[in-house]
């Protein structure tokens, strides 16, 4: 069936109080708006949050913490950089922020994409996790500061390290116990959390780390050639239940 | 977010659960500017306050008493006005004094009665005693032994000015749009586990340093027996009372420079002070063991301010977050990027710094980014 034309509509956020712009949202959205671009935000929160149709948001200025949080199918395209919290706790959908992103991005996500230009700081990807094909993945064009991929449960984080010498990054994947992290280059083994092993990446970790770098570039215009030319090293955690004796001797 | 204060919460729900705004401006060209731009960035972060403490800090506030002492004092009632001026004119000599001007505004209830004194040390000192010793004792004694009455600003050419309400109130309650620094700090309080009172709002103040705070001090017990060994009084029930006095003590009594002050409110952990070179590793170890108790745990995020300086530190594992902003010859930290978006829209550089890394403007130096912090990212 062909599709409809696309509903396209523009939200002006000069002083809309976060509660109204998202009401002004789930609104739009139940009356088959597919297309939303949001102007000026000024650290409205918890923009997109609890939409569960596949709608595309396009925001222009910086949205506020918790951006797409519990969502469940939109795309998310921001013209600028995120704050703390990008994508908490999201189900579905993507999120591409043409900038940088601040702390906890992506905690706890169940599910959904996440591509990050630029860098991200404390405690990217923290508590993913994955069933089933629900698989989060979070892209990060530069590197994250401290704990990035702690108590990771599951899913995909990459750290393409573009433009950065060394990962500045401790307690990398502090308490991991499930999924697996990309990183270019090296890191020293006190910036590791003791529960993560490194490895080469094997042909399966090929494909799909192939297929995200991709995609990134599709997004920034970067080279994936350039990419997927670097080295590249695997952490994945050495057991599935580091703290299984900790409370139960 | 325009005219967001007017916005009052209209949902009805009063059980929402935040954290505190900060912000911070400085202009290290020391050109001064209006309260408007840091009124509107930090009413921008509203719903990061409940309306229980907001307050602002402003530096080259007075420049036409720039020598003398600036005393910012709340009164309950006008007793203890009559007692407090006796115990001023007996221990310095009053230069001038007026009531701080302010203006009836929708939500401010109850206020006390704002005065503020330019005051000399005059004859009354020791001679042995230093200038800046003798007012910290004298600001020590009227908050510690007269009731009803706080001072709650005392530095030289700046000026505190807080309460409880929305900054965005307190602002309108000042009319600090009508006054102009070099340097500007902000806060919205969110209270945790201490009373919202008039002067347990942030900033908090001893002489000219300012501190405002997003966080807790879970270490307040020890960090308060260690500075009253050296005669600071803690009266103000809120745990970041003890940074003001510990920025007393380490920078004025013992000269220490404010990166390494960083390293003992926020030091290195053993593990990474065992990796470090040697002379740096005996320097972290020995501020350990001399000021341990000043160690700051919990998580927490400061603006520092005091004459010609403005310093962002967050603990060890950055639980409180920092954005850091710089466009021309300004300097910009707070809790939220967006809230400097708003009056900058175009900035030069936006960063977060490593936890335990200070960012410190300085009057008449280059801007941080030109010293890249570690770990900085963009």
């Amino acid at each position: 069936m062909e599709k409809t034309r696309t509903r396209k509509t523009t939200i002006d956020a000069t002083g809309i109080y976060y509660r109204d712009l998202n009401a002004k949202l789930r609104s739009l959205v139940s009356q088959g708006i597919e297309d939303i671009e949001i102007l000026n935000a000024y650290g409205q929160r918890y923009i997109g949050t609890d939409l569960n149709k596949p709608v595309t948001i396009e925001i222009t200025g910086t949205p506020g913490n918790d951006l797409g949080s519990f969502m469940d199918g939109p795309t998310i395209i921001v013209h600028g950089n995120a704050q703390d919290g990008t994508g908490n706790t999201m189900n579905a959908g993507k999120i591409i922020v043409h900038g940088r992103a601040g702390d906890t991005t992506m905690l706890s996500a169940r599910g959904g994409e996440i591509y990050i230009r630029d860098s991200v700081g404390y405690r990217a990807g923290i508590h993913i996790k994955e069933y089933g094909d629900k698989i989060p993945v979070l892209v990060i064009g530069g590197t994250a500061q401290d704990f990035v991929g702690e108590y990771m449960a599951g899913g995909v984080l990459v750290l393409l390290g573009i433009n950065v010498e060394n990962h500045p990054a401790s307690y990398i994947g502090t308490g991991m116990h499930g999924g697996v992290i990309y990183l270019r280059g090296r890191v020293e083994e006190h910036q590791l959390g003791k529960e993560v092993g490194v490895a080469e990446l094997s042909e399966t970790d090929r494909v799909t780390f192939t297929r995200l770098v991709q995609e990134y570039c599709r997004h920034f215009g970067n080279n994936a050639e350039d990419i997927l030319k670097q080295d590249f090293i695997k952490l994945y955690p050495k057991t599935l239940r580091p703290y299984g004796r900790l409370y139960t001797y | 977010m325009k005219e967001l204060w007017k916005i009052n919460n209209p949902h009805n729900d009063d059980k929402v659960i935040d954290a505190c705004s900060i912000f911070g401006a400085m202009d290290v060209s020391g050109k001064a500017f209006s309260g408007t731009g840091v009124i509107k960035a930090i009413s921008n972060m509203h719903d990061r306050s409940n309306g229980l403490g907001g307050g602002f800090a402003v530096y080259g506030l007075y420049p036409d008493y720039a020598e003398h002492y600036a005393f910012h004092i709340m009164y309950l009632n006008e007793a203890a006005r009559h007692e407090t001026e006796r115990f001023l004119k007996d221990n310095f000599y009053i230069v001038h004094d007026e009531i701080v001007p302010t203006k009836p505004t929708t939500g401010i209830i109850n206020p006390p009665l704002f005065w503020r004194y330019f005051i000399d040390i005059g004859k009354h000192k020791p001679t042995e005693m230093a200038d800046d010793d003798y007012l910290v004792d004298k600001v020590m004694t009227i908050n510690a032994t007269i009731e009803d009455v706080f001072v709650f600003s005392s530095g030289k050419n700046m000026g505190v000015f807080k309460g409880v309400g929305y900054p965005e109130q307190i602002a309108e309650f000042f009319r600090l749009d009508e006054y102009e620094g070099y340097l500007w700090t902000a806060h919205g309080r969110f209270p945790t586990n201490t009373p919202g009172w008039w002067g347990g709002a942030h900033p908090f103040s001893i002489l000219d340093w300012t501190v405002v705070h997003n966080g807790e001090i879970s270490s307040y017990g020890t960090n308060r027996r260690c500075l009253e060994e050296f005669g600071y009084k803690c009266t103000m029930q809120t745990d970041t009372e003890v940074v003001a006095y510990a920025l007393d003590l380490l920078v004025r009594k013992h000269n220490l420079p404010m990166e390494l002050v960083a390293k003992v409110l926020a030091p290195p952990f053993w593990n990474d002070i065992n990796r470090l070179p040697p002379g740096k590793k005996e320097l972290m170890l020995a501020l350990r063991q001399v000021y341990g108790g000043l160690l700051l745990n919990g998580p927490f995020t400061f603006i520092i301010a005091h004459e010609g300086e403005m310093i962002g530190l967050t603990d060890r594992i950055r639980l409180r977050p920092l954005t850091v902003g710089e466009k021309g010859t300004m300097l910009y930290l707070s809790s939220e990027e967006s809230a400097i978006r708003l009056i900058s829209p175009e900035l030069d550089n936006v960063w977060t710094p490593m936890g335990g890394e200070p960012v410190i403007g300085r009057l008449g130096k280059p801007l941080p980014s030109h010293k890249e912090p570690a770990g900085a990212l963009r």
